[in-house]
């Protein structure tokens, strides 16, 4: 039960003084509050599983603090931090049973024999695990197994937080689903901070109230799904969330207009601050708002193949050099190759060397 | 799809087996044909039947007695090498270093005793050794005044040659345990610290279970090895003080080309022959149980 501060903290692992581009963690600020539902969410390398390990212990920032309750604990043993991990594979004790698995950290840490019993009761009827209670669990399925490591996760009720490690990689579509969902009911059970680690944004959206972006070894945005859907603050986000992702176009800003290609697209705000910089700018739209017509205004595109994903319907298309994606509306049928696109105006997003351009209400001025 | 029957390609069997024929089959069937005969010499033999293995059998007789005793000797020299080298090998494996140059050294240093022949071996520890000039031999003696002869005390030549392979052998325990030791994956170092377990806890409960097959392998390479003894106690008293150290093998080649008994001499390789291979099969079972028990846990 603690709120997590990350003060200044960046970590390379060879060791202090690398430069900022070898950095595995590029410095960064962040506090977790107590209670919250995180998820971390990047591609494999973007340092997700270093910051976890940090966090837990397992690794010494090479530089920064981490804090709980505003207490250091940067060079706490992991033991001593009160923090529980959950990793990818299945860490299970082969010569223990189930329910001397989830003993396991309680008993080491001196409870009364009462509270484990009730405690690994509880947990153990959470995870589906009562029945197996009395087995040996050297011998159960790799699905069970990884239950157990989730329960020895969660059995502690005094713990600072639970940090996941893509713990539902071993586990079954199906399953998957029916234990993030259990998480999730835990989560609000148990009232514990969690943090769970993903490069699923499935995964990350169902799960977290709270979605921290990361991109080679940067936080580039945190905030609830629906923002980072809506709004992102980076290309990358705007690019790694979303099926498909944001179509982000090079182009020429020119207070509220934009230039693709030689073509005008009418901004809803005005980006004078823009002017005579060297930024590479760029226009970003998600597929969701761009809209597919047979003809009619918008922008002349060339339609190469379209993907029905069953509910909707997307068109991989080419304007000019550039290649986008667009929505296909119910009930439009493309003749031939040759279509247009409508941008949602209050949709398209300003992108100045990757960063969201905030821009001014139009009219302000 | 049909299979084309061609038993010509037996033939490519053939030199294999003849090589196994000349080198196995042959000699042993030698050996089971001098096993129930007698002879006095001049090449002259008589049928004796199944007479030497009763007799080797029956400990009332003289040579039932020397038998069972020589057997007694080898399995107590098994059985104190494995109750040594093992637990020794474990905890020199868990005491190795897991990085830097350190841990090449460590192995070249492990891996020399193992390089070295028996009977350099036994040539070393029998100088080594010796209460006059030996430096051991002489320290225990002459520094610590216990009274150390492995020629005269039957507990000093146990202990030499029990030292012997405790020297020779441990590495391979520590090698192999250090292999599997190598192959626990970090997670579950980091779970037990995170689950504050203690350090015996991590080796009872994660160290110890992943180690199994690997110790498994190395009861039964020590046990195959220590089993088949010889060298060492040859080498070092041939056999003494009196019967001491006198295992199967050094019975065997004393009955045999000492008193050119070849008939009994044979019974008893043929009885050796056959204990050796019913601990092979226990342990062949013994393993690929553990297997497939692995394996229908899904683990490889």
């Amino acid at each position: 039960m603690a709120r997590i501060d990350l003060v200044n903290l960046a970590h390379s692992y060879a060791g202090p003084g690398a430069s900022e581009e070898a950095m595995q963690l590029k410095p960064m600020s962040m506090t977790w509050r107590q209670g919250g539902a995180y998820a971390l969410l990047g591609p494999s390398g973007c340092g997700k599983t270093t910051l976890l390990n940090i966090i837990s212990g397992i690794v010494t920032p090479s530089q920064g603090k981490v804090e709980f309750d505003g207490k250091d604990v940067t060079n706490l043993a992991t033991e001593k931090r009160n923090i529980a991990q959950v990793f990818q594979f299945p860490v299970i004790y082969d010569t223990m049973t189930v329910r001397e698995n989830l003993e396991f950290p309680l008993k080491n840490r001196n409870f009364p024999a009462d509270q484990i019993a009730g405690r690994v009761s509880e947990i153990a009827k959470l995870l589906d695990l009562s029945g197996d209670l009395d087995r040996k669990a050297r011998g159960l399925t790799a699905d069970a197994k990884q239950k157990i490591s989730l329960g020895r996760g969660l059995v502690r009720a005094d713990v600072a937080a639970v940090l996941f490690d893509e713990p539902l990689t071993v586990i079954d579509p199906l399953l998957k689903w029916e234990l993030r969902s259990k998480l999730k009911t835990l989560h609000r059970q148990l009232d514990m901070t969690m943090i769970y680690v993903t490069h699923d944004q499935t995964e990350a959206l169902t799960f977290a109230d709270t979605v921290v972006v990361m991109h080679d070894g940067r936080m580039v945005q945190s905030g609830k799904p629906s923002e980072l859907f809506e709004r992102p603050e980076h290309t990358f986000v705007g690019y790694f969330i979303g099926s498909p992702g944001m179509n982000v176009l090079p182009a020429k800003i020119d207070g509220a207009k934009a230039v693709v290609e030689g073509h005008i697209i009418q901004l809803t705000r005005g980006y004078a601050s823009l002017a005579g910089t060297n930024d590479i700018t760029e226009i970003g739209i998600r597929p969701e708002f761009a809209t597919l017509s047979a003809q009619g205004q918008g922008l002349p595109v060339t339609v190469e193949r379209i993907e029905d994903q069953g509910r909707v319907r997307y068109a991989k298309v080419r304007l000019g050099a550039l290649k986008l994606s667009a929505r296909m509306p119910e009930g439009v049928a493309i003749n031939g190759t040759s279509a247009s696109v409508v941008f949602d105006p209050a949709m398209i997003h300003v992108y100045a060397n990757s960063q969201r351009v905030a821009g001014r209400e139009l009219g302000a001025h | 799809m049909v299979k084309p029957q061609n038993n010509r390609a037996w033939l490519l069997v053939l030199p294999a087996f003849l090589l196994v024929a000349f080198n196995a089959i042959i000699p042993l069937m030698t050996v089971v044909n001098y096993s129930v005969q007698d002879s006095f010499g001049n090449n002259e033999f008589f049928w004796n039947g199944v007479g030497w293995y009763k007799e080797l059998l029956d400990p009332a007789t003289q040579l039932g007695e020397r038998f069972y005793a020589s057997l007694a000797r080898n399995l107590l020299y098994s059985a104190l090498v494995i109750l040594i080298e093992v637990p020794l090998g474990i905890a020199v494996a868990l005491a190795m270093p897991k990085k830097g140059w350190t841990v090449a050294a460590c192995l070249i240093i492990l891996a020399l005793p193992l390089l070295i022949p028996w009977n350099v071996v036994g040539t070393i520890w029998q100088i080594f050794a010796r209460e006059d000039i030996g430096l051991l031999g002489s320290f225990v003696n002459k520094t610590l005044h216990i009274d150390y002869n492995y020629t005269s005390g039957v507990l000093s030549a146990w202990a030499t040659i029990i030292a012997m392979d405790v020297w020779h052998w441990t590495s391979l325990i520590a090698l192999l345990c250090y292999a599997g030791l190598k192959s626990i994956p970090d997670n579950f170092y980091q779970a037990a610290r995170i689950d504050g377990a203690s350090r015996w806890a991590i080796f009872r409960n994660i160290e110890l279970p992943k180690l199994r097959r690997v110790l498994l392998i190395g009861v039964l390479l020590r046990f195959m090895d220590s089993f088949m003894v010889y060298t060492e106690p040859f080498v070092v008293t041939g056999g003494g003080p009196g019967n001491s150290t006198t295992v199967l093998s050094i019975d065997l080649v004393k009955i045999a080309l000492g008193q050119f008994d070849i008939g009994k001499a044979a019974a008893m390789s043929i009885v050796y022959n056959l204990i050796v291979l019913a601990v092979c099969w226990i342990f062949y079972t013994v393993m690929t149980q553990v297997d497939a028990e692995d394996k229908a846990e899904g683990r490889s």
